[in-house]
């Protein structure tokens, strides 16, 4: 066994306890959170969660087979659209 | 000619060698196989009996997962990640590596053969 299996996954308690009274009462809203480093647990598939991304919330509606991945691997940080053409860069 | 587990033909080599031709089997789990089916490792395909060949064509399908079957779970496995839309499958996507490799050089197994950008700057004299 891994040391990190032993360990158990990381789920961070603020956003778990909003989950499960979510859970409990039945509603639906989506709930915005920082923690990327938190791992997407069974209770969490079908809700909608806004994920930060160091400059906006970005929408995640979490499946089934989102399970065991990390919030942090739905939300990208960097957007990379491509180099700059020269001809442009030129005129400025 | 021997065919074990659909289009393969291992040929006059050393079984733990020959086993190895079989998308799925390296050379450890072709040593395991043979250990396991009680055949020298040593011993060329040839030379094997037919009960010794049926005994490791059993081992094969029985325990492991080889050609069709292991590259179509790999590519359902590459298909979650791209559903989902994980950076690991946007990074399948992409063609790049997903583990976090640099991409400023290098990495040409996962971006293939150098794409050259024209009219680059020459080095400065």
């Amino acid at each position: 066994m891994a040391r990190s299996l032993k360990k158990g996954p990381y789920i961070d308690f603020r956003l778990e306890s909003k989950v499960d009274a979510m859970n409990d009462s039945g509603k639906k809203s989506v709930i915005k959170t920082w923690s990327r480093r938190s791992m997407i647990s069974p209770d969490f598939v079908g809700h909608t969660f806004a994920v930060h991304n160091g400059n906006k919330f970005i929408p995640v509606y979490v499946t089934e087979n989102m399970v065991g991945h990390k919030f942090g691997e739905f939300a990208p940080t960097r957007n990379f659209r491509g180099h700059i053409n020269k001809k442009d860069k030129g005129k400025r | 000619m021997a065919r074990i587990s659909g289009v393969d033909i291992p040929d006059n080599k050393r079984g733990e060698i020959s086993l190895t031709y079989i998308f799925g089997i390296g050379k450890s789990s072709a040593q395991k196989i043979l250990t396991e089916a009680g055949v020298d490792v040593n011993k060329k395909v040839q030379e094997w009996t037919d009960e010794e060949s049926i005994l490791i064509r059993k081992i094969i399908s029985e325990t492991f997962k080889t050609e069709g079957v292991l590259k179509s779970e790999i590519q359902l496995n590459i298909k979650r990640l791209l559903d989902i839309g994980c950076y690991r499958g946007l990074r399948h996507r992409k063609g790049l590596p997903l583990r976090g490799q640099r991409t400023k050089n290098n990495s040409r197994t996962r971006k293939g053969k150098r794409k050259t950008v024209a009219n680059k700057k020459k080095a400065t004299r």
